[in-house]
């Protein structure tokens, strides 16, 4: 099998490129060493002085802490699974069928990725009270919460992949007798399931780490290892506690990521590239009952929750108007900066974060799908920073970084962002890279093509779409990143939009709620945009092939 | 191998950082600091989230010291302690505002602070300075209280912190998690200092028992669960300024607050700035304490932070004195008491109110 053969054509792709891999390993690895490993070791090292073995073995065998173990995995998996049912018919849909406004709806499911929890908690209540539903701190309210949030990770990333199948094969196999169904699950999924783990690992990485949504919408009865370890972190000072729930959140993170790594390798199926391949017309009535039943679903979980945003965020007065938006402009109180001076802070970070993930992320896409040593534990190293506390990172750059100045340095914010915005960018390249027939590089180097040729001329038209998936998602977690940026100490001039939004909801009256709740839309607003400039270039790309 | 030497090179940092938990703590002299030469010296203060002054504040300081001032904030009071105990010698500043006297006993026990006698200190009232040794200074102080709707339920208003057992008002009452909020935090520490070591539990069970909204945070209580927010509930965790922010911040404009504060329950918070031991500037941030006291530093607060000044010569501005109260007798607990039975009484709050 292909399996077999492979390795031996990569080692030699590996020896005619020595340079280039050495580096496409070594920057990323670096990378991490110095902004993921190096903190976490120095911050565990610190808070576990003086911890004896007795009191660790204590506390990982106390009821309380299988408890809050098993809640934390157990509300994680199960957001997984109704992220998957809701996020891949719309990935499926968007990806197959020639529906209108379909680039719109790509852009928009990436909007409540990044809009600040409070608000998103807001949204929720008013809307689920509106339809006489009381869903305030109950299990119900956190998967909703996190369907909500994540769901454009698996409709973007899945779907990306998705558009781009060759759909011959399955074309071939259903004209040879196999139904849709069949057809489906013994071609599509197989290529697919990659990418769907790949996918599903990051939305579970971000619902085992959740912090806001199990704090407000889970309420104070309900624990998770993220908020045992602010509790004993933060309000406790019981530093080593902290850092025995740090290291279980660690070792489960990389037990995970290993096992889904050798998932991922062993299921991935080169195909011949990727192809544009025509839309399905909506010309049956079974088509058009699939797909209006999906535009309902995608509705009813992304957009509604958006525009009770939206029209909360207009109601001035008795009535209805745009001063809220009127006063971003301006410094009001409690801020240090005009609202707008945030955001434009924010969009600058976002886009040297996604720069700065982006590059880093090419590179060990491509050390990853070459495998060795070296790659598997890359690929499993960057998953880390999506897993861990975002208190652990961010205490670890306080005392990882103590003799450098680099702790307060602006640059701290923009690569906290795309330390945590890497796994999106690998979770959309790799599968690219290794879905790249081998036999397309030999016919190139038959052809006489030097390495370097080899990956601008064929690799790289091949993950160039996925790249910018991932790039833009980074950008997109960049933007509305919170929790890591709240951990680290910045000066005025790192002030961000969701720090603002967090500000202005911290006094009363309805001006400042306004304010927020229109901060929020612009923010939204912004990602938004930024979504469809990808996707046109997308389009360009792919028309490029 | 290099890794290996790497870790334990940290091992014996943090060894060494914990095993200096003695007492001991530096002090400067308030004459050496007035006659030392301060020119061109850049300084940071470390403060928590909520810090917010007028752009320009600290303009007419570096012009009289030539003292620049950074200022560097992230996360809650809780997060800025936990920072600069983990930090502790290796400081990220050299001066901290944001300490409050619920947390205060914790920066003292890890000797994270230099100590200084300010000679503003002349113009704050006793009672607010909890440091005999001047480790801290303290540079404002506000009131966690219960707020209530003026219309109250069926024309029945709580005026007392007992009153909210009363069958009346069960169901009406939305406070924050004491383990993850501030204000929920003062308000367990207001009922202990009410009913005593004694009573303050029978009190939550009788809460407890009538039904009692616990959040996770302010937001999410005031304007999640809050009349005045859009919620249901008519009395909150609040601080003794929120009518004043309601005025002020109200859409549209009203003249009189539609809530008001329940005055025996409100405790005290008071916030301070301290010298991070370690600094290499002691002199120049002595100076930027001695600035935070300052009329033109002071007359700055109430305004962004919605607290009160602690030098009782600056008045407050006119919105306080109309729409604001004044609390004249505010409960209180010693820093020490505090952080002794933190970790207890919260653990016994749960098991009463969330189990």
């Amino acid at each position: 099998m292909d399996r077999n053969r492979a390795p031996l054509i990569q080692q030699s792709n590996a020896e005619r490129s020595g340079g280039f891999s050495r580096i496409a390993l070594g920057v990323p690895t670096l990378f991490l060493a110095v902004f993921v490993v190096w903190p976490l070791l120095a911050v565990l090292a610190r808070s576990l002085v003086g911890a004896g073995v007795g009191d660790v073995l204590d506390q990982l065998t106390s009821s309380g802490f299988r408890s809050v173990l098993w809640f934390t995995i157990g509300q994680a998996l199960a957001s997984v699974a109704l992220t998957l049912l809701v996020g891949l018919p719309i990935a499926h849909v968007l990806a197959r069928y020639d529906i209108k406004g379909s680039t719109v709806l790509r852009a928009l499911v990436v909007v409540p990725f990044v809009l600040p929890t409070v608000v998103v908690a807001a949204a929720f209540s008013a809307l689920f009270n509106r339809v006489g539903i009381d869903l305030d701190r109950s299990f119900a309210a956190i998967l909703a919460a996190h369907v909500f949030f994540n769901v454009a990770v698996v409709v973007r990333i899945v779907g990306g992949f998705w558009g781009g199948l060759d759909r011959r094969e399955t074309e071939a196999a259903m004209v040879l007798g196999a139904s849709p169904m069949t057809a489906f699950r013994r071609i599509t999924l197989p290529r697919l399931a990659p990418v769907i783990a790949g996918a599903s690992l990051v939305v579970f990485l971000f619902c085992f780490t959740s912090f806001g949504v199990i704090l407000i919408l889970g309420g104070p009865t309900r624990a998770t290892l993220e908020t045992e370890i602010h509790r004993f972190a933060v309000f406790r000072q019981e530093f080593d506690s902290a850092a025995i729930l740090a290291l279980v959140q660690l070792i489960t993170v990389v037990a995970l990521s290993a096992g889904a790594a050798r998932f991922q390798r062993r299921q991935s199926l080169a195909s011949r590239g990727r192809v544009r391949t025509a839309k399905l017309p909506l010309n049956s009535a079974a088509r058009r009952t699939y797909v209006s039943l999906v535009a309902v679903v995608a509705i009813v979980v992304v957009v509604a929750p958006m525009a009770a945003l939206v029209e909360q965020s207009l109601r001035v007065g008795d009535g209805f108007g745009l001063s809220h938006y009127a006063n971003l402009l301006e410094r009001g109180p409690l801020l240090p900066v005009a609202p707008i001076t945030a955001l434009g802070r924010s969009v600058m970070f976002a886009v040297v974060a996604a720069a700065i993930a982006a590059a880093v992320g090419l590179l060990g896409a491509s050390a990853i799908a070459r495998g060795g040593r070296g790659g598997r534990l890359l690929e499993i190293g960057a998953l880390v920073p999506l897993g861990v506390s975002a208190v652990t990172l961010g205490f670890g750059y306080l005392v990882g970084f103590a003799a450098l100045d680099f702790r307060s340095s602006i640059w701290i914010v923009p690569i906290a962002h795309a330390v945590i915005g890497l796994p999106f960018v690998l979770a959309a390249t790799v599968p690219a890279f290794r879905s790249i027939d081998s036999r397309l590089h030999e016919a190139a180097a038959s052809l006489g093509a030097d390495p370097a040729t080899i990956r601008r001329r064929v690799d790289w038209p091949l993950v160039r779409t996925p790249l910018l998936t991932g790039a833009g998602f980074a950008a997109a977690v960049s933007i509305g990143e919170f929790g890591a940026t709240s951990f680290l100490a910045r000066g005025r001039s790192s002030f961000t939009a969701p720090m603002a939004v967090f500000r202005l909801l911290s006094q009363p009256g309805q001006l400042l709620r306004g304010q927020a709740l229109a901060l929020s839309v612009v923010i939204g607003l912004t990602v938004a945009l930024l979504a469809l400039v990808l996707e046109r270039r997308r389009r360009d790309s792919v028309s490029l092939l | 191998m290099r890794k290996f030497t790497a870790l334990v090179s940290i091992f014996a940092i943090g060894a060494a950082s914990c095993g200096s938990g003695s007492s001991e703590f530096e002090t400067l002299d308030a004459g050496s600091v007035a006659e030392a030469e301060t020119g061109g010296v850049e300084i940071t203060l470390v403060t928590h989230d909520s810090f917010v002054v007028t752009p320009g504040i600290f303009d007419s300081f570096t012009a009289d010291t030539g003292i620049s001032v950074e200022v560097l904030s992230g996360g809650d009071a809780g997060e800025v302690v936990s920072r600069a105990v983990l930090s502790a010698g290796v400081p990220e500043g050299d001066v901290m505002f944001g300490i409050d006297n619920t947390f205060l006993q914790r920066g003292l026990n890890a000797n994270i602070f230099t100590a200084y006698e300010s000679p503003m200190l002349d113009s704050v009232p006793d009672e607010l300075e909890l440091d005999d040794e001047h480790r801290v200074t303290p540079v404002d102080f506000g009131d966690v209280c219960l707020n209530t709707t003026v219309d109250g339920i069926d024309g029945k208003v709580p005026t007392s912190i007992a009153d909210l057992t009363d069958p009346a008002f069960a169901g009406t009452f939305v406070t924050e998690n004491p383990e993850s909020s501030s204000p929920g935090f003062a308000f367990l520490l207001a009922t202990i200092a009410t009913f005593g070591e004694d009573g303050w539990e029978d009190y939550w069970t009788d809460l407890a028992a009538g039904g009692v909204t616990v959040t996770s945070g302010w937001s999410d209580a005031y304007y999640g669960e809050f009349v005045s927010g859009g919620g249901p509930k008519t009395i909150v965790t609040s601080y003794a300024t929120s009518p004043v922010a309601e005025v002020l911040f109200a859409d549209p404009p009203i003249d009189t607050a539609p809530t008001s504060v329940i005055l025996d329950s409100c405790f005290r918070q008071i916030e301070f700035a301290g010298i991070l031991a370690g600094t290499a500037h002691p002199e120049a941030a002595a100076k930027l304490i001695d600035f935070m006291l300052s009329p033109t530093f002071q007359a700055d607060i109430p305004l962004n932070m919605f607290v009160a000044p602690a030098n009782s010569d600056v008045e407050l501005p006119a919105e306080f004195i109309e729409h604001g109260v004044d609390v004249p007798s505010p409960l209180t607990l010693s820093p020490e008491e505090i952080e002794e039975n933190r970790a207890e009484w919260t653990q016994r709050w749960t098991e009463i109110v969330l189990r």
